[in-house]
């Protein structure tokens, strides 16, 4: 089978502007993106750059846009596109630095903003902790998030207000929210209480949409927003009584 | 020029680990070749082996079993007293990972649950569904991120820098800029991983090519059990996509083309759940036979566990067979092979991941305490990680405080640096030669036919050869086109001179140990040898050349006995 790959390419250091460049392509196996990816920098183009590490949709190294969709390389099947052509960008609401490569900071500075670790009260409990399987269960999906970012780069939201921090970032929260491990107290994280946190989400739901682990962060925004409702009610009673 | 006190390569569980065990007075700097949690780790699916007796059928455990279970599936190479140490610090180790954040998976009561696995007397693996090294990663990470590590990442360290047997630093490529950095060091550990992808068949990630373990061998320490190369009995065929040992630990059936459970010939009492080595070599044995499918690969049934248990249990495991292999394991039998998955080799360390060059530390897959020896038990490479990391991260800040970097170092890092790049130069200004991907192509194949699951001295002599040709090659590589910033060709090119000197330590170690032990199965020399060799290959260089020692296995209580399943 052949197929033509339109690959953006970009090196802010040299180019103007970014720019597509066509690829030929041909094989007869069962081929992912990323494998097609590698082929064409190997045979064709030294310098052809992306992100690549496990192949197997775990470490979230490959996010792209392949035909106008969010996914990972790795996962995507040449033949599932259903054509021969093949157009490969960066993903958006990130900086580019070189081709498929783009600037994950603000992605991670978006999940650093929601203090991403377990706050257990003290020291660990002698033989650990109990708790049972089905409260576990309750952050089951969003420890399954790989922090590829494609819902970052997909979300409609962050594209015009680069102060939103995005769904993982939320979903993250909500994940050590849930947690019965987790005492962190409201004042760590009623910052998330405004336009740039839980409220900014347009509820466009490309995040559920794009994740490749069927997390479906947006309901981790929903999450996080009925329990700043409930700490709201809380601290209210607890003022008057 | 950067300096820290301490340099850890690598931010994998064993990296990051012993990044949060570093004293934080010191000045620490984790350096990796991708950003962390794009480690190789994350990719462990199965579990964490500890003694904790939470599996009612496991109360009768305890850590002396454990350590018994590991040194018998190491075939009796283990050194006893590493063994022991791993695996009595394994539970209070797994209650850290779950108080730092790790959600394991709960039996009723809210204890950790724990699944049989393989050469295990108890079911002692501790998991979380079937991403379990994906959490830990994660947690990990996150309590790295509390603590403000500082991270180089998309760095690939090219080369320790030491003089007259004293550590000085490390040269570093920086993909974003395309330069080579010196970094000052007054100790560094290395948490690079495994070697995975110098076989064509691994179920490895892309990076790992396994340069870490080359640079210790340059800088002159010597190289542990290289010999040792642990096959996954279950990789996904074509993809060769790992399907964690898990999926037989929770009751998985391994049948060849007539539908016959064959492991009923090679491990009567253990069936599936024998060791790692045994059962690769008895799939691989019924697919020689003509008893698997187009002679690649045999199944693996999961269909009568139901599909509430594999969604519960192995839901990443179901995603992974239908994504790349287009099987759904809940309607039919997922279509598996053996593939390279681990060394049980590595840098030579002793139990506190020291080597014999003083500050410099390894721990985790690049690193041989020896607990592993001759084969490696499900379950005990993240503990492995865990427990060594964490020692080495101690340990290392112990050695810190009585060390200084003294004048001079700058220059010669300087130098080193400004070699690095040269020869970076020397392959872009070269025009014609031979391609990175071709020759990493060829050194495959050569390690896939001549160094794989059954070997013979005459294949083994080939593979020397053909090995010590392709590194003549390598003198003449070239990358086409120019390619400097962010460029995977140039950090091939750096990583596969170390792969070249990799695969003639690894191969040395198989021709020279004429015995069968574990993973090492010598169709010349089928019995295991204790009268000669229950002991460690040591190789290293020695006027450019490899040269072999051995070391006595320490024995504390436990003779070595026929290994039987």
């Amino acid at each position: 089978m052949r197929y033509s790959f339109r690959i953006l390419r970009f090196d802010p250091l040299e180019d103007k502007r970014p720019y597509f460049q066509e690829f030929a392509y041909e094989t007869n196996e069962k081929k992912s993106i990323l494998e097609a990816l590698m082929d064409i920098r190997n045979d064709q183009d030294c310098a052809l750059s992306f992100r690549y590490s496990c192949r197997e949709a775990v470490c979230g190294s490959c996010g792209l846009v392949i035909n106008g969709k969010f996914d990972l390389a790795c996962r995507t099947m040449l033949e599932s596109l259903g054509t021969a052509l093949v157009v490969i960008e960066p993903l958006p609401n990130l900086e580019i630095q070189k081709d498929l490569i783009v600037d994950m900071e603000p992605f991670w500075r978006a999940l650093y903003s929601v203090e991403p670790y377990l706050q257990p009260a003290g020291e660990r409990p002698e033989g650990g902790y109990r708790i049972e399987d089905r409260v576990m269960e309750r952050i089951d999906k969003y420890v399954s998030c790989i922090l590829c970012g494609l819902c970052y780069s997909a979300c409609p939201v962050v594209s015009r207000d680069e102060r939103y921090i995005g769904a993982a970032a939320l979903a993250k929260l909500y994940r050590f929210i849930k947690d019965p491990r987790d005492k962190r107290g409201y004042k760590r994280w009623f910052r998330v209480n405004t336009e740039a946190g839980a409220w900014g989400c347009d509820t466009v739901f490309k995040c559920n949409e794009v994740c490749p682990r069927y997390v479906r962060p947006a309901d981790g925004i929903e999450g996080v927003r009925r329990a700043l409702v409930g700490a709201k009610i809380t601290r209210l009673f607890k003022r008057r009584g | 020029m950067l300096s820290h006190d301490v340099v850890i390569v690598g931010g994998g569980l064993a990296g990051l680990m012993a990044a949060l065990a570093i004293d934080p007075k010191l000045s620490l700097a984790v350096v990796s070749r991708v950003h962390p949690l794009r480690s190789h780790s994350v990719a462990a699916q199965g579990g964490i082996n500890a003694a904790l007796g939470n599996n009612p059928n496991g109360r009768e455990d305890n850590w002396e079993k454990h350590a018994y279970d590991t040194i018998k599936g190491s075939d009796f190479l283990a050194d006893q007293d590493a063994a022991e140490l791993m695996c009595r610090r394994a539970p209070a180790a797994i209650l850290e990972l779950e108080h730092l954040g790790v959600p394991f998976s709960r039996f009723p009561g809210g204890v950790i649950a724990q699944r049989p696995f393989g050469g295990a007397g108890f079911p002692r693996t501790c998991y979380a569904a079937d991403r379990t090294g994906l959490v830990i990663l994660h947690a990990l990470f996150e309590q790295s991120v509390r603590r403000q590590v500082k991270f180089y990442s998309e760095a690939l360290v090219t080369k320790l820098v030491a003089e007259n047997g004293r550590l000085v630093g490390l040269t570093v490529f920086d993909l974003a800029t395309g330069e080579v950095l010196p970094v000052r060091a007054r100790a560094v550990i290395f948490a690079t991983g495994g070697y995975g992808r110098v076989y064509l068949r691994t179920t490895n990630a892309y990076i790992n090519h396994g340069s870490g373990i080359g640079m210790a061998y340059r800088a002159g320490v010597a190289l542990k059990d290289m010999e040792f190369v642990q096959f996954h009995p279950t990789a996904i065929y074509p993809k060769n996509i790992l399907i964690s040992e898990a999926a037989r630990g929770e009751g998985g059936y391994l049948l060849d083309n007539r539908g016959r459970r064959f492991m009923a010939d090679y491990a009567p009492s253990t069936m599936e759940l024998a060791p790692r080595d045994i059962v690769a070599r008895a799939i691989q044995t019924e697919i020689d036979k003509g008893n698997g499918f187009e002679r690649e690969y045999v199944h693996l049934d999961l269909r009568h566990l139901g599909e509430k248990k594999i969604n519960k249990r192995l839901p990443s495991i179901r995603e992974i067979c239908i994504k790349f292999a287009g099987v759904d394991p809940v309607y039919a039998p997922i279509p598996i092979q053996p593939a390279q998955h681990y060394s049980m080799g590595g840098i030579d360390v002793d139990q506190h991941g020291a080597t014999s060059l003083p500050g410099f530390y390894a721990a985790g897959e690049c690193a041989c305490v020896s607990v592993h020896g001759a084969n490696r038990l499900g379950g005990n490479s993240l503990l492995d990680t865990v427990v060594f990391g964490k020692i080495a991260g101690e340990a290392v800040s112990d050695y810190v405080q009585g060390s200084r970097a003294r004048d001079g170092d700058e220059k010669l890092l300087l130098d080193a640096a400004a070699g690095e790049k040269a020869k970076i130069a020397g392959w872009l200004a070269r025009s014609q030669g031979f391609r990175a991907h071709h020759l990493l192509n060829n050194l495959k194949i050569i390690m896939s036919e001549k160094v794989g699951l059954f070997r013979t001295r005459r294949q083994l002599e080939e593979a020397l050869e053909a090995i010590r040709e392709i590194r003549e090659d390598y003198g003449r590589a070239f990358v086409s086109g120019r390619c400097l910033r962010y460029s995977q060709a140039i950090v091939n090119l750096i990583e596969f001179g170390y792969m070249v000197d990799l695969t003639e330590v690894i191969t040395l170690g198989a021709l020279q140990r004429e015995e069968t032990r574990g993973s090492h199965y010598r169709l010349d020399f089928t019995k295991r040898n204790d009268q000669h060799w229950l002991k460690h290959t040591l190789l290293s260089l020695r006027d450019g050349r490899p040269a072999v020692d051995y070391r006595d296995v320490r024995v504390t209580k436990y003779q070595p006995e026929a290994r039987k399943y």
